[in-house]
């Protein structure tokens, strides 16, 4: 393709369109005049010609020109400042109660704001199609501004030629020339140069002292962490890279751990809660004083974890080997073969059996007839005894509401069970029904002989898990990483560098650096130490003063 | 046990009085108008106490670590006085980098309010609930507070360039909103002066009200200018609300915090009005003279080079460490909690700042301004996120 190029008129050095200062000598290609002393030269990306500033022709170098433009960037990270902050007004839909319809509570809680909030999508505005894609957006920008900034900087950058222009040094913000300059000076300073941990490069008795360099590269390093932290995320939607679920287990139960396609099983041997009581350090006496209620002090499951060895042919009974067993406690997560437990949830109490009695309505000393006991995990349904009674039961809530006075069970666990029973005396063919569930004893009929009345309940506890599996975090870890490299790099070192140009009379010195002038002044300061070299001024300073005073 | 959380109060009151006798040395150093030498004296005193007076607010620190067991950072009292103990550190290193006596004298007074904004809220020893039990509390909280405190000296540097530099012989936009920064300071006084004053007085009135359906009771701690919508007050000699809050706001608390914020703004706004009307004049441009001195490129690249460094910091503690954390005991890294968001907003915002200082070009006022609202930001994270927004990190 042809390309259009400016040969420097001093050197004749063929740079490419767009650049501002020559590749080799460092005269200044702008339009300015080279002499002009009151513009200092602009020093971003060393004046190489950079992709974007240079051409503009197809639809390629528009989207290009586009995404490498750093106001279209920082405008980019301003609306993605904007949204996140308009997510956090009202809670997210995953922080409201689960049990509610979504639209509802907006609406009654927050009035017209929360309903318009919902229906603009606010309720789940992080994983909204438009702050993925605004994510994205800065993803791509950061990938294309730093291949457009970057490789013509590092080619500028390892390419210095240590003799410049004086066109070149004279516009430069740090700035001194002397009139003498001998052998020894030139000693002194390379001396002073080297203590201050200077490079040295020389050409033709030209100077160029460099120091911190890599400085430069923090910002495209820092980009590259940041890229490869933004892929990492994507990988979550690999089905294998990512596993989020929950399991509700309860003491001495084993359960089928869920999405690890009935491989792994988990045992609750024990789920220990514990409150801060009086017995605790004196210390914490006044805090636990004033809280009202309880505050929590440990939750363990202590568990074990089998792996099914069977063959995984239908209806074989799994085998089970035990491969781990441990405590999971918050902020410890049990791990085994890429997979996290952690202590999620819990219920206290729930129900594992219930004792029942028969006895006669008008029995008031209630004497048992019959004598029963149901397993909530897995209930009998009949129950005959010695003295021709039979019991039978017709229907189990575990966790029954009444729901426009029918009973209904709200989830399978047994936290509120309830139960209807039939009832059938000796030789009779005709049941009486029965409704029983705790503190409450329902006859539907009001003309029952017969009455079922809980006598006696175990309990245990259960122990919400959820279980996690990310083989994504390697990725974001080493984005997080490099990103902390790269801005570390960039942010705590800086670039400095300074020239040094024997004319035929003296000696021009000319200084810069990327950032933190106040330091690279007094540094310079220092190396002139010893040498009759007129002190470093700061041009833009000098020139700021002119005009105030004229 | 008892003894070291006294002893360990007794540090703290000693770092307060300290840190405000540096303040009185700082201000000595800007007007000895004497010789260099005796100047530099004064600076090395003015430090020197500051030194000290860390020292004191460090022992504070760990006595009541060894006492509590834990990283005294577990509460809000705990934090905000943690995050001034940084506010003095980071004052320190940028002092060593560039020994600007000016920093101090308004560094401090900052620290100073910090420590006492703290102290109003509940100063027991509270044991650890089961989430914060682990290491990363002290790693992520400390790293994230000292990142926090760095870009603090950045809002201070820009404030200092701003007084120094806006034109104060016109009024403008710049110095109307130069006064409301400094009024937001006096708010603060204010909030600190109605709770201490308050519940020195041992004042306490009682409301009911209804809520969702039930009813529900509240204790102010300062007398009610905003009672709760639809409230009774129980106690019958105190003073009766002047109006209920209205309907609309959430939370149980909601209209005592209401309540609260009133009384800060109003006596802050007293207080302001009262040194206004002494000074006559802008209390920008009353502080100006005294920084003609000053250097106004220099303290610009104080306020860029505090950004420069703590932006890296506060990434690491503020998103890369909570994120660990976050992973070890909510089992993700990242959950769109407001505090988490407010952590990425203020990553965002200094981006921005990073952004348009090195590629754009923007120096002096307007980076001096992004530097004021990047502190807001913060501000907005500690304290309303906290106390407002509530979540998983809300503390009080």
């Amino acid at each position: 393709m042809f390309m259009k190029t400016i040969t420097c008129n001093a050197c004749g050095h063929i740079n490419k369109e767009g650049t501002m200062i020559c590749g080799s000598c460092g005269k200044p290609l702008d339009s300015i005049s080279g002499e002009d002393k009151n513009t200092l030269l602009n020093m971003r990306y060393d004046g190489t010609a950079v992709r974007s500033k240079t051409r503009n022709r197809s639809i390629i170098d528009k989207i290009w020109n586009f995404f490498s433009s750093i106001k279209i960037g920082v405008t980019l990270i301003v609306l993605a400042l904007i949204s996140s902050a308009v997510g956090t007004i009202l809670p997210q839909e995953m922080y409201i109660p689960q049990n509610v319809d979504a639209f509802t509570h907006y609406r009654d809680e927050y009035g017209l704001f929360g309903q318009i909030y919902y229906q603009l999508g606010f309720h789940n505005l992080y994983s909204s199609w438009w702050y993925m894609i605004l994510i994205a957006l800065i993803g791509i920008s950061i990938f294309i501004v730093s291949i457009d900034r970057g490789v013509p900087l590092y080619k500028a950058l390892t390419n210095q030629n240590p003799k410049r222009h004086t066109g070149f040094l004279k516009r430069q913000k740090l700035y001194s020339e002397s009139e003498t300059y001998d052998e020894d000076e030139k000693e002194q300073l390379l001396f002073n140069l080297k203590k201050h941990r200077y490079n040295i490069f020389e050409k033709d008795g030209h100077l160029l002292a460099e120091k911190g360099r890599f400085a430069r590269w923090g910002p495209y390093v820092n980009h590259l962490g940041l890229i490869i932290f933004l892929l990492g995320t994507l990988f979550r939607f690999v089905p294998f890279m990512y596993v989020d679920d929950f399991v509700w287990v309860r003491e001495g139960e084993t359960v089928v751990i869920p999405s690890t396609s009935q491989e792994y099983y988990v045992e609750n041997k024990k789920f220990i809660i514990e409150n801060y009581g009086e017995d605790e350090a004196e210390v914490f006496a006044e805090a636990i004083q004033n809280q009202e209620g309880p505050i929590a002090k440990h939750f363990e499951t202590q568990a074990v974890i089998y792996k099914d060895q069977s063959t995984n042919i239908v209806g074989e009974e799994p085998d089970l080997n035990q491969i781990k067993e441990g405590s999971i406690i918050v902020n410890k997560p049990l791990k085994f073969d890429g997979f996290s437990l952690y202590q999620s949830s819990y219920q206290t109490n729930e129900f594992k059996s219930m004792s029942f009695k028969l006895h006669e309505t008008s029995d008031e000393n209630e004497d048992a007839i019959a004598e029963f006991k149901i397993d909530l995990d897995n209930p009998e349904n009949n129950f005959t005894f010695d003295n021709g009674y039979r019991i039978e039961l017709d229907q189990f809530y575990p966790d029954y509401y009444l729901d426009e006075g029918q009973p209904k069970s709200q989830s399978n666990y047994p936290r509120n069970p309830g139960f209807v029973f039939f009832v059938y005396p000796p030789n009779e063919e005709e049941p009486e029904v029965s409704f029983a569930a705790i503190g409450k004893n329902i006859d539907p009929t009001n003309d029952n002989d017969y009455k079922i009345g809980l006598t006696d309940f175990e309990v245990r506890n259960a122990s919400g898990l959820s279980l996690k599996k990310d083989y994504t975090l390697p990725i974001l870890g080493l984005g997080a990483f490099i990103f902390m490299i790269g801005v570390i790099q960039g942010m705590y070192w800086q670039h400095r560098r300074i020239w040094f140009h024997p004319t035929s009379k003296g000696i021009i010195v000319a200084g810069h650096t990327n950032k933190n002038w106040f330091g690279f002044k007094n540094e310079v300061d220092k190396i002139f130490t010893g040498t009759s070299l007129q002190a470093i001024k700061d041009l833009e300073e000098d020139s700021k003063e002119d005009r105030s005073q004229s | 046990m008892g003894d070291l959380v006294s002893l360990s109060s007794t540090f703290l009151y000693v770092a307060f009085f300290i840190y405000l006798i540096a303040t009185v040395l700082f201000a000595a150093t800007i007007r000895d108008k004497k010789s260099k030498k005796n100047n530099d004296f004064a600076s090395k005193l003015a430090v020197g106490t500051t030194i000290v007076g860390f020292v004191s607010q460090l022992l504070y620190f760990i006595t009541r670590w060894i006492a509590a067991g834990h990283a005294p950072v577990s509460n809000l009292f705990e934090f905000v006085t943690f995050f001034g103990m940084m506010l003095v550190f980071a004052f320190l290193l940028l002092y060593f980098i560039y020994r600007v006596n000016l920093l101090g004298l308004f560094t401090l007074p900052i620290a100073l309010l910090l420590i006492a904004y703290a102290s109003v809220f509940p100063r027991e020893v509270t044991p650890l609930v089961p989430s914060l039990k682990s290491h990363w509390l002290y790693i992520h909280v400390t790293t994230v507070s000292l990142g926090e405190a760095i870009l603090a000296i950045s809002f201070i540097a820009g404030l200092i360039y701003l007084i120094r530099q806006v034109d104060q012989t016109t009024s403008s936009k710049s110095t109307k909103w130069l006064e409301i920064v400094i009024y937001t300071l006096f708010a603060t006084i204010g909030f600190v002066l109605v709770s201490s004053v308050y519940a020195g007085m041992g004042y306490s009135s009682t409301f009911e009200f209804p809520f969702k359906g039930d009813t529900r009771s509240v204790e102010y701690e300062i007398p009610p200018l905003i009672g709760p919508n639809e409230g009774v007050m129980l106690d019958q000699e105190r003073m009766s609300p002047l109006v209920e809050a209205p309907s609309f706001l959430q939370g149980v608390d909601a209209a005592k915090k209401l309540n609260t914020l009133i009384w800060s703004m109003l006596l802050g706004f007293v207080l302001y009005l009262i040194v206004r009307l002494i000074l006559r004049k802008r209390i920008a441009a009353s502080i100006q003279p005294f920084l003609k001195r000053a250097n106004p490129e220099l303290i610009d690249e104080i306020c860029y080079r505090a950004v420069a460094i703590g932006f890296p910091v506060f990434t690491l503690g503020g998103l890369i460490f909570a994120a660990i954390w976050a992973q070890e005991a909510w089992d993700r890294y990242w959950g769109w909690d407001p505090k988490e968001v407010w952590a990425l907003i203020t990553f965002f915002f200094y981006a921005v700042f990073l952004h348009l200082r090195l590629s754009r070009g923007w120096h002096g006022e307007k980076s001096a301004w992004l530097a004021v609202i990047g502190f807001a930001i913060i501000m907005f994270n500690l304290i309303v996120v906290n106390l407002v927004i509530a979540g998983l990190h809300s503390y009080a």
